[in-house]
């Protein structure tokens, strides 16, 4: 009795200890993360600042200079002199059809595959999965040429090059294993009775994927939804490499030429990228455990 | 593998007598459509000029008629590792690239989601703020660096230069790698955090106190229990590490164009297999880039397809 209630007592001591020594290290390693979190937003920050100052007065003062002005100048004159409303345009044109039909395409071959047994399932699910991790510069040159001559097939040579059409299907193509992948391994978490259920009540492949299955996958369509809005949003890539004409480019791709356009006045490109962040800002603010969840539906699985 | 999905089947079979039906032609045309669509799709854009563009690295051809395709054997590969010295220059910066990954963002990233998921004072700020790069585009990423490190930017000015006298932190080799590498890690560093965080709420807490009891410290509790229990975790951050630091491109092409300002494999593809450079060089170099990120993508499937391989 007495010996555990010794041994009780150094234990707790122990403990106490222990976690007093723990409490001051937390407190150092808190003030080092808030040191850097900061640090962190700092070129953000610094980036929206600028944007709000005019260029002369850097070019007078330096770009440490008291500001004199704080106005949204740089943003009104980079929508109009950097037609930001093309570019938004374009880029809403490809990636609306393109999450559309990644989530679409992808939850079906995802559907097939949990649902259905078939000998070649796992093959699929592997092919889809692997395609997505090749890199796309192994692609490119074939699909170059393949969009080429299609377009000279239907007779209009930019039928699928430097047309958004092309675009999309190089991402749906590619993002729809990602999909298929994210997909099958949550409808495998849905119980097979719900489906066994359909099947009894004589519904059609066609009644069990769109009544009965496409349902219960609205949260992880969700995310996926905002995770590929986010990627295709973001890609520099495919838009540069499969479309000549930069009118026809999304913003993304068309920071690259912007930035050579405008580095005479910096401080309205600062407006311009950051009017280029804000969707994804939005992603941030908004619409974070999306994108989140999204990004660790993948990864986290095992 | 067929042999796999018979034992499943056979075990799924008498208990479940009605799943193995036959199915009415609508069925089976609904299936393959279902089917049908996305794989054609994904094998006519991914697989298939994949396989083209292998089997392109090893041919001469200026890419307007099919018929002008003239076998090369190994002459591109030899022209690549023997007359163009950029290519190893670049090697040299894609191994520093993920050197600095895999010893000091990754584990940077990791330590971080560690400290956050203890729920330290104001862990919701700081995560907040580490992931917020993560959504940004590497090309927008590029443009708010320069705004710090340009000639008249916010550094040079912190230091008193004049743009006569000015760092310049993209042009000069001594500083290039570096700061590209800093702006990189600036996204990936939250990217980590994110997928571990993730995989940390999933590690059970009595864990860790079970070990802090026992009086394990906390580098001790990280190591011997934290870091085996999240094994599946760590074996896609290192996928994205070496996958992310071979294929870098976005954020040195927005600063320097096709120029190669810092020569590194991306930006030397793209310069050989797009616009007036193209020639199936540029397959081959592909085909490299492919081949450095093979073990990769290996290591992720066989960790993701595990239980189906079984």
């Amino acid at each position: 009795m007495s010996v555990t209630e010794v041994n009780q007592t150094t234990a707790e001591r122990k403990l106490a200890r222990h976690k007093n020594s723990q409490k001051i290290k937390d407190r150092i390693i808190t003030i080092f993360i808030g040191i850097f979190a900061i640090a962190w937003l700092f070129p953000i920050a610094w980036t929206f600042y600028s944007s709000l100052r005019p260029y002369k007065e850097i070019r007078a003062g330096g770009v440490l200079s008291f500001p004199k002005e704080l106005n949204l100048d740089n943003y009104v004159n980079a929508i109009s002199r950097m037609e930001l409303p093309t570019y938004f345009t374009n880029t809403v044109l490809i990636t609306l059809p393109a999450v559309f039909l990644i989530l679409l395409l992808g939850s079906l071959m995802a559907f097939v595959v949990t649902r259905y047994s078939f000998k070649a399932n796992v093959a699929l699910l592997l092919l889809f999965t692997a395609g997505n991790l090749l890199p796309p510069q192994l692609v490119f040159i074939p699909v170059f040429k393949m969009y080429l001559a299609l377009g000279d097939l239907v007779g209009d040579r930019r039928f699928l090059y430097d047309s958004p059409l092309g675009v999309i299907l190089i991402h749906v193509a590619f993002q729809m294993g990602f999909a298929t992948f994210v997909l099958s391994s949550y409808m495998k978490t849905i119980p097979k009775e719900i489906s066994e259920s359909a099947l009894v009540d004589g519904a059609s492949v066609f009644t069990h994927y769109f009544r009965v299955m496409l349902p219960l996958l609205r949260p992880p369509l969700a995310s996926l939804g905002v995770l590929m809005t986010t990627w295709i949003y973001n890609d520099f890539f495919w838009a540069l490499v499969l479309m000549s004409t930069d009118s026809k480019r999304p913003i993304t791709s068309a920071l690259g030429r912007l930035q050579g356009e405008f580095v005479t006045d910096y401080n309205l490109l600062a407006a311009g990228a950051m009017i280029a962040a804000i969707p994804t800002l939005v992603v941030f603010f908004v619409l974070r455990k999306q994108f989140v969840s999204g990004l660790t539906l993948g990864a986290t699985k095992g | 593998m067929s042999s796999t999905t018979a034992v499943k089947a056979s075990k799924a079979g008498p208990k479940k007598p009605n799943r193995r039906r036959t199915f009415s032609s609508k069925d089976r045309l609904t299936l393959g459509f279902f089917i049908g669509i996305p794989t054609f799709l994904h094998v006519a854009l991914v697989w298939f000029p994949a396989v083209a563009t292998i089997y392109l690295s090893f041919t001469y051809w200026t890419g307007i008629h099919i018929g002008d395709i003239q076998w090369a054997g190994l002459a591109n590969y030899e022209n690549i590792f023997f007359n163009t010295p950029v290519f190893w220059d670049a090697l040299r910066v894609n191994v520093i690239w993920l050197v600095w990954f895999g010893v000091i963002a990754t584990p940077l990233g990791i330590l971080l989601a560690y400290q956050i998921d203890r729920e330290i004072r104001g862990s919701k700020f700081y995560q907040a703020a580490y992931y917020l790069p993560v959504v940004l585009s590497l090309a927008v990423i590029g443009i708010i660096w320069n705004f710090l490190l340009r000639p008249d930017g916010f550094v040079n000015g912190l230091m008193g230069l004049e743009i006569s006298e000015a760092i310049s932190f993209f042009g000069d080799d001594r500083y290039n790698i570096w700061v590209i590498l800093t702006m990189a890690s600036w996204r990936h560093i939250g990217y980590i955090m994110l997928l571990y965080l993730a995989g940390l709420k999933a590690v059970d807490a009595t864990l860790r106190e079970a070990a802090s009891i026992d009086g394990a410290t906390e580098w001790q509790t990280f190591r011997k229990v934290v870091f085996p229990a999240m094994a599946p975790v760590n074996i896609i951050v290192i996928v994205i590490t070496i996958i992310e630091s071979l294929r870098a491109f976005d954020m040195i092409y927005i600063i320097y164009g096709s120029s190669g300002g810092l020569p590194i494999l991306g930006v030397l593809v793209f310069q050989n297999i797009a616009g007036e450079g193209a020639s199936m060089k540029g397959a081959a170099y592909a085909v490299i880039l492919f081949l450095l990120s093979i073990v990769p993508i290996i290591t992720y499937l066989r960790q993701q397809f595990k239980e189906d391989m079984k």
